[in-house]
């Protein structure tokens, strides 16, 4: 038997730091609080913020294309892309703790720890291609996510957890057995090998009802995970019993990791020439953008209105991984950053107005009526929400038009013209839900008075929000050097 | 000053932004100071714009996202010259004029931004620009309709929107197919309109390309059957709205396929002349039909704006040199004078907080001058010789008789028709006794009301007679796209027809 021979050099734990710390980071809040639980919630929320700072910094030293840690990791150039997304849309979202009213899940430190063992789930998915790799990242991360969200300590935040529990352990079930499948055809749960042993396979016959199996496994996992119709189903009640902030949190990060391993894994299908993943991903993406829309027209609620637009939002950014090309890939990390800004702008909007009892309604906590001229009680807060709806559209200049043509731009060069104008039709769809808040807003009479809106404000929400609009509105400033960025990264890992 | 289209541009958005400081009770003369400003300034720019160059000129090229195409990039041509001047102007006297008193800080600024949206649209040479200023210009209007506008005005205001919305999406798609044709055949990402024009195409891709465009353009005209949404917004907008909507707004329609659509596809246009024809004829003499069954007299004057609107597309689609400088010249004086007549409908409707026609009658006896100017206003919209709105109805049944006599003589019945309908209002509700008691104590127009419409009964007057000074310069730019068209054309069908009109041009 042979010794197993393993130096550091070959280990490459660089290739780790940034995860390390993150976890590091949520290690010493926990030991933090054992010390002494006297401390107040704004020290972890600054503490938070300098660990994810240094995790940013730690992700942008990496060099682009290489491999570590028994080659399991993945620093290629869109794992690079993504983790600092996701770091940074973290780094949006921690201040948000720094309500003026007091909430539950902050007066805990695990709070801040589960947040950081979080973003460092989130992060292995981004940075592996090994399927067992991503099945951990994917269970830290959803756990954490799980427990956050039950941490807000309302009937329907539990319900919420609950479903999104299950609904979470189904589909890791389905990648479970999607990826063993993929075992058992090629031997190996690296990525790169499967796709290697796949290629010299694919003529045997009867091998493409293996292939089958195990793409639409994971398949219907990404679907749930990504909440794409017909898997949608659990995406706007956890979101609705989310905190706003969170819900704009899921809205945006999970899915970010969850859209680079799908790229990875279905990536790999298309590039090995199986067609009919291509055609089922571009017809989720289609069904998921449509319908979800069609569902967001009737809501009565903003923030499951919203939640169904980030569904139909995440329908395009599927599109794009559909078409598997550079510009596609590339437009799915503009949108998500050019998104992000606008759509926890308009969820951090809900979270300065939550209250802790239902003002408005027995169901709901953000009704439309909620914000019925609002205009005439806080002019310039209308004025913010609604350059966020019109953003959303896909009203020029604003951020997200930039991210929609691109992804539009992108579907026309691959031949997928009827694409595009599904795209746009579904944007002039969206348009109405989104217009209806604005109507409410600046066309209707006032029936509360600023105390009730402005409920639960404070300095570091007017100051998420102040950035949130300032990217929104000079997104045509910044488009440019993101473009070339993005493309220059995802160019080098070869999508 | 070489960067005077952007000062143009982004004065009223900057005046706008600081006018959220100014306070409330001096808004309004805020608004009239800086739309002055703005019309001083577009002023300047006819003064220093060379009239017998027909190319762009004040070109203003900076790139914005090159990896994309996208650049900031403006120009005027003797084309959209006229319409820019007209949009400061009708902005400025649209102010002068305005009657709402709640809220109107809002309005000011409202307006201010608006104005930036319009001039934008107008000296756009970039797609991308020009759409982004063309989808801003739908959201104050909403905020104008549904804010300060009648009973259903959220109704009307949100189909307003979702209308414009979705037709100009997909003339998006079509842009981006442009940018990827473009890119496909040079090798380089541009959405710039000149480059464009170097562009041949296939006539299939023209074809699908312009059927594209033309969702976009058709709905904002509105052609018929898409005209459905401008009843009404005219209907529940406030009389500012109206105006503004009327008079600068429509006009982005007819513009863009001036711009995008003839130069760019010229054989898919010439392709599309009888449809296009035979919509707009539709739309002249049916909307005209349905102006002469109205009982409200703002319905009247919106469907004829809607009926005049086809003159302008007829002239378009004549595709020679006098039709198209006719349809622009139209267009100029369609936006002086129902702009014009909904400021005087709303005067009327500020007094007896009524637009029924048969609420009225004998209204020459109690309010003179407002009978003096609706009529001038009135036959100018009717095409009398000697008004604004004859020259270019004029030039544009010229120019279409080339392409189908036919044709020409039913779209001449407008005018006719529209005498019919114009005269039994002005009848109706100017002559004969004043049968309504409340309307004996009617007073005439104020001073500032004189002084807001007196400068275009000049205007509807001035050009009637003399058009020359603007018609030049439109047809010098109109000429050289004409020429550019017949060069760039690829079937003979289309050649036969451009080069038909050149040879009338020589004969004159």
């Amino acid at each position: 038997m042979e010794t197993i021979n393993v130096t550091m050099q070959s280990l490459n734990l660089m290739t780790l730091a940034p995860m390390l710390v993150a976890i590091g980071g949520g290690l010493i809040i926990l030991i933090l609080d054992l010390i002494n639980n006297k401390l107040h919630k704004s020290l972890y929320v600054m503490l938070t913020l300098l660990i994810l700072f240094i995790d940013f910094g730690a992700v942008l030293g990496l060099n682009v294309n290489q491999r570590g840690f028994f080659d399991v990791m993945l620093i290629d150039g869109v794992s690079i892309v993504s983790q600092l997304l996701i770091i940074a849309a973290s780094m949006l979202f921690t201040p948000l703790a720094l309500t003026s009213k007091r909430f539950h899940e902050y007066s805990y430190p695990e709070f801040f720890g589960l947040f950081l063992f979080m973003v460092a789930g989130l992060q292995f998915m981004a940075a592996s291609d090994n399927l067992i790799l991503i099945f951990v990242g994917l269970e830290t991360s959803s756990l954490a996510l799980y427990t956050l969200i039950a941490l807000h300590n309302r009937s329907n935040s539990f319900e919420a957890a609950v479903k999104y529990f299950t609904m979470g352990a189904l589909a890791a079930a389905f990648y479970a057995m999607g990826s063993a499948i993929l075992y058992g055809l090629s031997g190996s749960v690296e990525l790169y090998k499967i796709a290697e042993v796949l290629a010299t396979r694919l003529d045997e016959t009867g091998i493409m009802i293996a292939v089958f199996g195990g793409a639409v496994m994971l398949v219907v996992a990404f679907g749930f995970k990504l909440s794409l119709f017909p898997f949608h189903s659990w995406a706007p009640d956890v979101y609705e019993g989310a905190s706003a902030s969170l819900a704009g949190y899921m809205s945006v990060v999970p899915k970010v990791a969850a859209m680079v391993v799908t790229l990875r894994v279905l990536g790999m299908f298309i590039d090995l020439g199986v067609d009919w993943v291509q055609t089922t991903v571009i017809l989720l993406a289609v069904l998921t953008m449509t319908a979800a829309n069609i569902m967001a027209l009737v809501q009565e609620d903003v923030k499951r209105m919203l939640a169904y637009s980030s569904i139909s939002h995440a329908g395009f950014i599927m599109a794009a991984i559909g078409l598997d090309t550079t510009e596609g890939t590339t437009a799915i990390f503009l949108y998500y950053t050019l998104f992000l800004f606008t759509n926890l702008g308009a969820f951090t909007m809900l979270w300065i107005s939550r209250h802790k009892v239902k003002t408005h309604s027995d169901r709901y906590d953000h009704p439309y009526e909620k914000f019925s001229g609002l205009i005439h009680i806080m002019p310039i807060g209308a004025v913010i929400m609604a350059l966020f709806m019109l953003s959303l559209a896909g009203v020029p200049p604003f951020s997200v038009f930039w991210g929609k043509i691109y992804v539009m731009q992108a579907a026309v060069n691959s031949g997928f013209v009827w694409l595009a104008i599904v795209m746009g039709i579904n944007s002039a769809i969206s348009a109405y839900y989104y217009l209806k808040l604005v109507v409410y807003m600046f066309l209707r009479e006032p029936t509360n008075d600023a105390n009730i809106v402005y409920y639960n404000t404070s300095k570091p929400l007017m100051a998420v929000i102040g950035l949130a609009t300032f990217a929104t509105i000079t997104a045509v400033m910044y488009v440019q050097p993101l473009i070339s960025y993005i493309y220059y990264m995802v160019s080098a890992s070869g999508y | 000053m070489d960067n005077i289209l952007s000062v143009l541009v982004f004065f009223p958005a900057v005046a706008g932004l600081l006018g959220f400081v100014v306070d409330k009770n001096s808004a309004r003369a805020y608004g009239i100071t800086v739309a002055t400003i703005e019309f001083l300034l577009s002023l300047w720019l006819w003064f220093s714009f060379d009239t017998t160059n027909a190319g762009m000129q004040f070109v203003e090229n900076i790139p914005l996202i090159p990896d994309f195409g996208v650049s900031y990039y403006l120009g005027v041509d003797g084309i959209s010259l006229f319409i820019v001047i007209m949009a400061t102007l009708m902005t400025l006297i649209g102010m002068i004029s305005l009657s709402v008193t709640e809220n109107i800080k809002n309005m000011i600024i409202t307006l201010l931004f608006l104005e930036m949206t319009m001039v934008g649209v107008f000296v756009a040479l970039d797609a991308i620009v020009f759409y982004l200023f063309w989808e801003l210009s739908l959201v104050p209007m909403l905020y104008i309709i549904g804010a300060w506008g009648g009973n259903l005005r959220v109704y009307a205001a949100v189909k307003f929107f979702l209308y414009t919305f979705a037709g100009s999406l997909v003339m998006l798609v079509g842009m981006l197919f442009m940018a990827y044709v473009y890119h496909n055949i040079t090798g380089v990402w541009s959405f710039a309109i000149t480059d464009w024009y170097s562009l041949v195409l296939p006539l299939n891709y023209q074809i699908w390309l312009f059927v594209a465009f033309f969702m976009g353009f058709a709905i904002k005209v509105p052609m018929f059957p898409f005209h459905t949404w401008l009843p009404y917004a005219h209907g529940q907008a406030p009389t500012i709205g109206s105006v503004i909507l009327a008079a600068v707004l429509l006009k982005m329609g007819t513009y863009g396929f001036v711009r995008f659509s003839l130069p760019l596809f010229p054989d898919a246009s010439v392709a599309m002349i009888t449809p296009i024809a035979i919509l707009s004829i539709i739309m002249i003499i049916y909307t005209a039909m349905v102006a002469y069954a109205q009982k409200d007299i703002k319905q009247v004057i919106a469907y004829s704006s809607v009926s005049h609107m086809g003159i302008i597309m007829v002239g378009i689609f004549a595709m020679n040199a006098e039709g198209i400088s006719g349809s622009v010249f139209q267009m100029l004086s369609h936006g002086i004078v129902s702009g014009a007549l909904f400021m005087l409908v709303g005067m009327i409707y500020d007094r007896r907080h009524t637009k029924l026609m048969s609420d009225f009658g004998g209204l020459a006896s109690v309010m003179p001058k407002f009978a003096v100017i609706f009529g001038i206003m009135l036959m100018a919209s009717v095409g009398l010789p000697l008004t604004i709105g004859f020259v270019g109805e004029f030039l544009v049944l010229l120019g279409f008789y080339n392409v189908s006599p036919l044709l020409t003589i039913l779209a001449g019945t407008s005018i006719i028709v529209g005498a019919v309908y114009m005269l039994r209002l002005y009848k109706n509700s100017f002559f004969g006794p004043v049968t309504n008691e409340e309307n004996k104590k009617l007073v005439d127009l104020n001073k500032i009301e004189i002084f807001s419409l007196v400068p275009l009964v000049a205007i509807v007057i001035w050009l009637g007679v003399y058009p020359k000074p603007i018609l030049e310069p439109i047809d010098n730019s109109v000429k050289a796209m004409v020429e550019f068209m017949d060069k760039k054309a690829i079937t003979q069908e289309a050649k036969d027809v451009i080069k038909a009109s050149k040879i009338t041009m020589e004969v004159k």
